[in-house]
């Protein structure tokens, strides 16, 4: 263990007792219960940040700083993906362009799923490979980038491939200082930072991440749990292939025995509800069940589920077709016995006669007798392994989410699969530009991490180790930050408009269990963070709460009520605008609004004598902090654009 | 499920409805329908096609039994407004040339 390891882990463990230390006794002792309705929601609030906290102390305890990989062996092959849906030309071939020049052999393909004819006239040119959607796409679920990227996997055959989106330029050496972590045979993934070049010093939109493409991730691979965060990073087709068929697999068999579990009530029932006259159905109706219980005893053997179903479908389209043959038997019988048919039409040419073609095409699933009854009709097209809803059968990159990366790197490391996090800046990124993008981008991330929060959660996965799922559990869990935030506004403002304190009373014991955990908690961000500008971080994870609460109600509405997500693609350039947005912090306004409200209220109270001194002064410096927090947005909204702070700097350098 | 919404015009012709599926489970009613009216006297018959959606071998087999079943009687059966589906079925098994279908009700006789 290096000396910063220990002192890391010294730092959580101290941050754990000092938390724990506050919040039992909140619980325990402090609540005011004759307050409950903001008593109880504060302490919640508080919990859920002491969690997040412990959570991150998780994070950091594995805190791993990887050793230079080793530089990768020759003929490796090798795709370089671009993902591109409307961007303009110029963004997606200049990203094309710096991919070809990667030092490492490779091919270059940009993944158009605008399918642009242009486009691919000019790349082509380049010798820039050009991929759109097959035809199997068509009037079936897109599954937006995830889809973009199975359609392409299933065009190319390279051992890796790199991910980039359409405007993360990358650097020559990304392949070869990042392919020698392959040489671990098990390693499926290799996620790089996304770093953003238009972005100004003081990032008013909060675009960079250090924290989490740095610490963060470094504290999720010491778990084997580097996050693959969709693009720039490097991944093996193998892994993602066998990815795909066992999930193909579960759901086939899942589809299949949620079938079979069913077939006899429905068969027993489609026969209850037969009439007289019935006779050939029901007995054919028996033959199926006879049938249904052999697929139940082969599956039962262990015999392969394709083989299986593939004689089934047999067995059903010969019972098919002997009733057409009965029918037609029958049909021709009755021709020959029509008086005066014969004189008429040579009815003992041709027309006897039905040939094989016409028969087959009478037994076939669509036209057969046997779809006479409807719910035997879906069940017959259950027993067997196609997935025709989908484009295709195998979907390596996950599509239960609007963020395919998170649900198919829960995949991966539940299969056994290794990922690594290498912290070298290899692309350049452009971030959004203007406010309304930016909310876009994080509402969609954070409504991609819900649903699989909600689909997929990581403590019902088969495979992961409980660090795993706490890794997962722990950046799902930041998410959920919008509450908490919404209880820490409203506590200052009732104590100071309406006298009324959350807690028993504000004691030394009080300040004495809690300063000490905040300190040492901004102490483990100082030390894991050394230097990093974290403080934009810690803003918007509480100033965005509106943003955080939608994620969590859409995705709710989404997953379970099937509601729509009403999601959109993040803009990758700027938008136009011809005044301020203010309209889309509202919320946060609001919010500041009241919050000064009940700053002059408490200051008011003080001054006729009512309030308290002691209890106003905390919720004064608690109020200042909210507005220091919330004051993001203001930059957030004023922000012209990368190109117009440059011009407006330029200005002022040019005349001091 | 199939309904029959069945009329008898002034000229005496009997027109058979099936709105729905004609199949295994509902060709032995459109038999039923087609027994009622002949019961009834009425021997000329058409089958309107327009509100069925498909037929299977046992709805061909229902339609050839009433054919015979009127002819017996001393009338006829004939069909009218097929859609694509039994159009194709009918021309696959060459039973458009002793069933042919006309375009309308009222021409078919």
């Amino acid at each position: 263990m290096t000396p910063r390891q220990l002192t890391i882990r010294l730092i959580v463990l101290a941050t754990a007792i000092l938390g724990l230390n506050y919040i039992i006794w909140r619980w325990m002792v402090s609540i005011n219960w004759e307050a409950w309705w903001i008593a109880v929601p504060l302490v919640l609030a508080e919990t859920y940040s002491l969690l997040d906290s412990l959570l991150f102390g998780v994070t950091m305890w594995r805190y791993k700083q990887r050793d230079t990989p080793p530089p990768p062996p020759a003929g490796l092959t090798v795709d370089v993906f671009i993902t591109t849906y409307n961007e303009p030309f110029d963004l997606v071939m200049g990203t094309a362009r710096a991919a070809k020049n990667i030092a490492y052999p490779h091919r270059t393909w940009i993944l158009d799923d605008g399918n642009r004819a242009d486009l691919r006239a000019i790349a082509e040119a380049e010798g820039i490979g050009w991929i759109t959607r097959s035809e199997d796409w068509a009037n079936r679920p897109r599954h937006a980038k995830a889809g973009n990227l199975n359609n392409a996997l299933l065009a190319t055959d390279g051992e890796f491939m790199l991910i980039l989106d359409a405007d993360q330029v990358p650097d020559p050496k990304i392949l070869d200082n990042t392919l020698g972590y392959f040489n671990n045979r098990r390693m499926a993934l290799v996620q790089t930072p996304q770093v953003f070049v238009n972005v100004p010093p003081n990032d008013p939109l909060g675009s960079q991440a250090p924290l989490f493409y740095g610490p963060i991730q470094q504290g999720k691979d010491g778990w084997n749990a580097a996050f693959f965060c969709g693009s720039n990073a490097i991944i093996r087709r193998e892994a993602l292939m066998q990815l795909g068929v066992m999930r193909y697999v579960s759901e086939t068999e899942l589809a299949l025995n949620k079938a079979l579990k069913t077939a006899d009530k429905v068969v027993a029932k489609a026969r209850r509800q037969l009439g007289p006259g019935q006779e050939r159905l029901a007995s054919a109706l028996s033959t199926l069940a006879t049938d249904l219980q052999q697929v139940r005893r082969e599956l039962s053997e262990g015999q392969a589920i394709a083989d299986v179903t593939y004689r089934f479908q047999e067995r059903v389209d010969a019972v098919a077709r002997n009733l057409v043959a009965e029918d037609f038997a029958a049909l021709h019988a009755e021709l020959n016995s029509i008086e005066g048919l014969s004189r008429t039409i040579d009815v003992d040419g041709s027309l006897a006669v039905v040939d094989d073609v016409a028969l087959d095409r009478l037994s076939q699933r669509d036209w057969s007798p046997l779809g006479a009854v409807e719910t035997v009709r879906v069940l017959i097209d259950s027993v067997n392994a196609e997935k025709a809803g989908e484009a295709q059968a195998v979907m390596p990159l996950a599509t239960i989410s609007v963020t395919e990366d998170m649900a198919t790197c829960m995949r991966l490391h539940s299969l056994g699969w290794e990922s690594a996090y290498h912290h070298e800046r290899l692309a350049d990124g452009l971030a959004p530009e203007d406010l309304d993008s930016m909310l876009t981008q994080r509402l969609r991330w954070a409504q991609g991490t819900m649903q699989v929060m909600f689909r997929e959660n990581p403590f019902m996965q088969k495979g992961l180790s409980l660090a795993q799922r706490l890794m997962y559990l722990a950046t799902m869990w930041s998410y959920l930050s919008g509450f908490a935030a919404v209880a820490y506004i409203a506590a200052p403002v009732i104590y100071l408009t309406l006298g009324i304190l959350p807690v028993q009373s504000l004691s030394n014991e009080f300040f004495l269990r809690l300063i000490p955990f905040l300190v040492i908690n901004q102490i483990l961000f100082m030390v894991v963070g050394r230097g990093v500008k974290t403080w934009r971080g810690q803003q918007y994870s509480l100033a965005l709460f509106p943003t955080w609460i939608k994620s969590v109600t859409s995705a709710f509405g989404n997953v379970f009520l099937g509601r729509d997500l009403d999601f959109r693609v993040t803009p990758k350039t700027l938008q136009a605008r011809s005044r301020l947005p203010w309209h889309l912090v509202r919320p946060q306004l609001i919010a500041m609004a009241v919050l000064v409200l009940a700053a002059g209220v408490g200051v008011i109270r003080l001054l006729l004598g009512q309030g308290d001194l002691l209890g106003s002064t905390v919720n004064f410096v608690w109020i200042a902090f909210d507005l220091l927090i919330f004051s993001v947005v203001i930059e957030a909204v004023r922000y012209p654009g990368y190109d117009a702070w440059l011009d407006s700097t330029k200005k002022k350098e040019g005349n001091p | 499920m199939i309904e029959f919404n069945n009329e008898t015009l002034a000229n005496g012709v009997g027109v058979i409805r099936p709105v729905g599926r004609l199949n295994m489970v509902s060709a032995p009613h459109l038999g039923a329908n087609i027994d009622a009216l002949i019961g009834d006297g009425t021997v000329r018959l058409v089958v309107d096609l327009a509100g069925t959606d498909f037929i299977d071998s046992s709805g061909l087999g229902a339609l050839i039994t009433g054919l015979k079943k009127t002819r017996q009687a001393g009338g006829d059966l004939r069909l009218a407004n097929p859609t694509a589906q039994i159009t194709a079925v009918l021309e696959m098994t060459n039973l458009n040339r002793v069933l042919q279908p006309v375009a309308s009700v009222d021409g078919a006789y």
